[in-house]
């Protein structure tokens, strides 16, 4: 898959483990948005319920995704909007370099959108000459620094304000090279100083969506910092890009859903913008964009429904999973080596471009269930991670060694008689090189496990089998 | 292009198992969205009008949002001209035609210069009305329309919103059923204190791309 890094998974994480300045910045995620978040769910009592009827909606809406589609495109055209539809993340760059084209496009502003990022729309569009200028703070940041988003929500959580204040240095010509640039706010000021003329001169503005909705063909977009909301609305023309399970077939389902995005993604009870978009500007209305184009795109998202990896449209990426994830807390975004990190990557990213290209991520996981403990719209991650694992398993990906022992696993434990011999004489085993202490600092081949902790080793008196069944004889 | 659509679609119903919807099917779809049901709401909006006022100031505070109260239109244009005065910013503002609702008499302010309109790169102030105020989340609803430039919502770093006291209402829901009484306006902006981001090693900061401060006038 084009523009994948997955495969050098366990490099790349063996690089994030070392890179002291990348830890220090994941130490301010872990910290930051875990605690906020379960502030604001025990202020909500009907937090869970709303986590069945936003699972509930979505269900309802892809078990009849082509009906609602359909609906919403009429509607969408009734409003003056046009609907375009892509198979592929090639067809939807096309339509987007069209519509950018037929409208002159020199300058284009862009709102955070992940399905942009999925598509390699940046790409396409720098290739073009059209002058792309990102405008949340985390994806300008991440722009100018030449790098991708390592987080769905904060792009730019691997890099330090020091980092940024050098990045801003370098690419904003002009002013004064001794200024200071040390605090958030000194570079959150200069950001929005910058960006206030493009946002004027851009002739299209996209946006992704966080909803659509079918019954009056609007798209939805959820921000914090104003710059979609200044993107569509300056913007002579609006592009929406948005993949077909963002759809849901009403306002009120979409508010359900809002009450559970912002609590999971940023620990907010709502996000600072919600607006409810729906077509080009009308008759009398003295701004907002003369054309509004909607992107649909399907990039492998069918294929998944009726599978057992359809839960995962569900998703609506809060990235609440990767924030309450310690695999992505220890590794960063960058290792998972394409656009969705974490658990909801980890299961996304093989669906999309396939087990073959991304068969270390369903490993990245300790299956400690956290993140099916906060996904609000419950879906089961760990057990499409494990689903995965037994497709890479199939397939004969992963290395020879990890197979090996897999195989001789399943020798054993699929054999009572053998299993049950095994484990008395492990244990007898441990036992024995532990002296009687009762733990092991040092054990041959787990020197992984026990570099940073002893190995408890099992008490006398029997396995358990043999204890049970001593009991059953009383 | 309409090849896309078509095997999109029918990718779906391969999917799914089945054709397309049966009439008796599509027609429940409708209706389903006919009734827009409402899911659950939450208990904390339960409660009288005047508490609902009252939630509706605290949570606007809790998201930095400032608001006073003024007891009746007449109040207005001198709130409006206190804020500036004590913002230190010039007497200078662009106002949403729908202001003369309030029945503003800029008159009792000479010194204000005031241009009707939506939002230049350069304005400072933005005053527009606001259709409703959501106690739920201190969350005000506005909508576009010839009256109400949506571009004040988000171009001038210093937004002021009128809002009357009886058009606070208690959930999202509420308020959407406001919006529900006309024909669908282009943008409907639910907006929840000044702009903020926390982008920068997650510690947060007030004013960004939108206002930098919000500040709602409460009248009635």
């Amino acid at each position: 898959m084009q523009g994948s890094n997955s495969k050098a998974f366990p490099a790349s994480a063996r690089a994030a483990l070392d890179d002291a300045v990348l830890q220090s910045a994941l130490h301010n995620l872990k910290s930051g948005f875990p605690v906020r978040r379960a502030e604001v769910v025990a202020d909500l009592p009907e937090f869970e319920a709303l986590r069945d009827a936003g699972r509930d909606i979505k269900d309802h809406t892809l078990a009849n995704l082509d009906a609602y589609l359909e609906l919403y495109e009429e509607r969408v055209t009734a409003s003056g909007g046009q609907v375009h539809w892509a198979r592929t993340a090639a067809e939807a760059c096309d339509i987007v370099m069209r519509i950018c084209n037929d409208a002159g496009a020199r300058t284009v502003t862009k709102g955070k959108s992940m399905v942009a990022e999925e598509i390699g729309l940046n790409e396409r569009l720098d290739a073009s000459g059209i002058r792309r200028v990102e405008t949340d703070l985390g994806e300008y940041i991440v722009q100018l620094r030449g790098e991708t988003p390592s987080h769905i929500i904060v792009p730019a959580v691997h890099v330090t304000r020091q980092e940024i204040g050098a990045t801003f240095r370098e690419a904003h010509d002009g002013l004064d090279p001794d200024r200071s640039l040390d605090d958030p706010r000194a570079i959150t000021d200069e950001a929005r100083e910058r960006l206030r003329a493009d946002f004027f001169a851009a002739e299209v503005g996209i946006t992704g969506a966080n909803f659509l909705i079918a019954e009056s063909g609007s798209s939805v977009i959820v921000t914090n910092e104003g710059n979609g909301d200044l993107t569509q609305t300056l913007a002579r023309v609006h592009v929406v890009v948005a993949s077909i399970e963002k759809l849901v077939p009403t306002a009120e389902d979409a508010m359900a859903i809002l009450r559970l995005l912002a609590r999971s993604a940023t620990g907010q009870e709502a996000s600072v913008y919600t607006t409810v978009s729906t077509g080009p500007r009308r008759p009398g209305d003295p701004d907002g964009p003369e054309a509004y184009h909607v992107v649909l795109v399907d990039n492998g998202r069918s294929a998944l429904i009726g599978t057992g990896f359809q839960d995962m449209l569900r998703c609506i990426r809060c990235a609440a999973c990767m924030n309450h994830c310690p695999v992505y807390g220890a590794v960063g975004g960058h290792a998972y080596g394409w656009v969705y990190p974490g658990p909801m990557g980890a299961v996304l990213t093989p669906s999309l471009i396939g087990i073959d290209h991304s068969s270390h991520l369903p490993n990245a996981s300790t299956f400690c269930g956290r993140c099916e403990q906060v996904c609000p719209m419950r879906i089961p991650l760990t057990r499409m991670m494990r689903n995965y694992r037994a497709v890479a398993h199939e397939r004969g990906l992963g290395s020879r060694r990890a197979r090996l022992a897999l195989t001789l696993w399943v020798l054993v434990a699929s054999r009572p008689v053998l299993y049950r011999w095994a484990a008395r004489a492990g244990a007898a085993a441990l036992r024995v090189l532990a002296f009687g202490r009762g733990r092991l600092r040092r054990l041959p081949l787990a020197a992984g496990w026990t570099a940073t902790r002893d190995l408890p080793t099992p008490e006398a008196g029997g396995t358990f089998m043999s204890r049970y069944r001593r009991g059953q004889q009383r | 292009m309409s090849t896309a659509r078509a095997e999109i679609l029918a990718g779906i119903r391969k999917a799914l198992r089945r054709g397309p919807l049966a009439a008796a099917e599509q027609a429940a779809l409708e209706d389903r969205i006919r009734r827009h049901d409402r899911h659950i709401i939450p208990e904390r909006v339960n409660r009288s009008t005047g508490e609902l006022v009252e939630l509706f100031l605290a949570k606007a505070g809790e998201v930095a949002t400032t608001l006073e109260e003024v007891d009746d239109n007449a109040g207005v244009a001198g709130a409006i001209a206190g804020y500036l005065a004590r913002e230190n910013l010039p007497a200078r503002l662009v106002a949403a035609p729908a202001v003369r609702e309030f029945g503003v008499d800029w008159d009792t302010v000479p010194t204000l210069e005031v241009r009707t309109g939506s939002a230049n790169r350069d304005d400072g102030v933005a005053v527009t009305v606001g259709m409703a105020g959501i106690a739920e989340t201190g969350t005000l609803l506005l909508v576009s329309g010839a009256d109400t430039p949506t571009s004040l919502n988000f171009v001038p770093p210093h937004g002021i919103v009128l809002l009357r006291r009886g058009d606070i209402v208690g959930s999202w829901e509420d308020g959407w059923d406001l919006v529900r009484r006309s024909p669908l306006p282009r943008v409907v902006n639910f907006v929840t204190g000044p702009s903020r981001t926390g982008d920068i090693e997650q510690k947060i900061q007030i004013g960004v791309h939108g206002p930098v401060r919000l500040h709602v006038i409460l009248v009635g």
